[in-house]
């Protein structure tokens, strides 16, 4: 089985390079999206032996995830391991990824939710909200919406169509697997949380933003 | 006659000379020149005859004619935002593509 590890990475010189390390010993490939970065990521990504993607712009994480799955199924990727490049995912849990896609899941969420975890409570409180929303808008029900790290299936990347830039994916990963029918399951992650992942988080007024374009993005359908 | 029954054509006028310089640099389709002329030339109208908005308000059971056209107006603008706001959503989707297209070709380029 293929492993493609796709980072999603927009100046994080200072993590990119032990988040890169920590990950190489789990998958196959890493392959880094480098979405406009002014700083030095995608040069040490390359140093670490990740494949590099640069968009010549910054277009956001959606767009920068979209671009990673072409890039994996072109790399052939059985599966395709999304996680954050600024050190909020511990790369050990892949395997229990695998795990759930063994046992036949199309696509497998990471969620911090299932047990109680470092989570700030203004966090899960936003949290819940993005869920609950999620739930209103696309039908879906998982308890971390909001999550960076997931695995998918060559099956599942076929299926899914990305169409939001920003923040918006997220929900709309999870809106697409409902969507295609396919078999979700999530699995525990700890959540990791320094004082850089979170200034590199969502804030309450990206949070806002996200929450109008996921609104008309299910108008537009 | 009152002074906005005056500032309202002239600035109809002014705005439909924009149009028409729009027009001329190519950055107007004719279908469009001729909506946007029609549309200054009904504010035009109206302004100058108030009182045929009235038909219009008890037609479709507005008391004033004045509240009709504002009515109308701000459903027109809210419609025209909701648009414009779709509009950028594609043309956002499209930049993102041409981005996309260029890193992924650049790559194959590089394992070539």
């Amino acid at each position: 089985m293929k492993i493609i590890a796709v980072i999603p990475a927009y100046n994080e010189e200072t993590t990119i390079a032990d988040v890169l390390q920590r990950t190489r010993p789990f998958v196959d490939m890493m392959v880094v999206v480098n979405d406009g970065s002014l700083d030095r990521t995608a040069e040490i990504a390359r140093t670490q032996g990740a494949t590099v993607v640069s968009h010549v712009i910054n277009r956001g994480l959606g767009a920068a995830i979209g671009t990673g799955f072409v890039m994996a199924q072109r790399l052939q990727a059985d599966v395709a391991i999304t996680l954050d490049a600024d050190g909020q995912h511990d790369p050990s849990k892949i395997p229990s990824f695998i795990a759930a896609i063994e046992q036949g899941a199309d696509v497998v969420i990471g969620s911090r939710m299932l047990v109680r975890t470092g989570m700030p409570w203004y966090r899960q409180i936003a949290n819940v909200l993005g869920n609950i929303f999620t739930f209103c808008l696309f039908g879906a029900w998982v308890t971390d919406s909001q999550s960076g790290f997931r695995a998918f299936t060559a099956f599942a990347l076929r299926k899914i169509e990305i169409k939001t830039n920003r923040m918006e994916v997220s929900s709309e990963l999870i809106a697409e697997a409902k969507r295609h029918k396919l078999n979700l399951t999530e699995v525990s992650i700890p959540a990791i949380y320094t004082e850089y992942s979170l200034s590199k988080g969502q804030s309450f007024s990206v949070g806002i933003k996200t929450l109008i374009k996921l609104i008309v993005r299910r108008m537009m359908q | 006659m009152p002074l906005i029954q005056l500032l309202i054509p002239l600035f109809a006028l002014f705005a439909i000379s924009r149009t028409v310089r729009q027009f001329r640099k190519g950055a107007l389709t004719i279908a469009w020149l001729i909506v946007w002329i029609l549309f200054w030339v009904l504010v035009s109208a109206i302004a100058l005859s108030p009182n045929t908005t009235n038909i219009f308000a008890q037609f479709v059971g507005v008391g004033r004619g004045v509240d009709f056209v504002i009515y109308v107006s701000l459903i027109g603008l809210f419609y025209l935002v909701f648009r414009l706001f779709v509009k950028i959503e594609d043309v956002e989707r499209e930049i993102t593509r041409l981005v996309r297209k260029l890193a992924i070709e650049e790559k194959e380029e590089e394992r070539k």
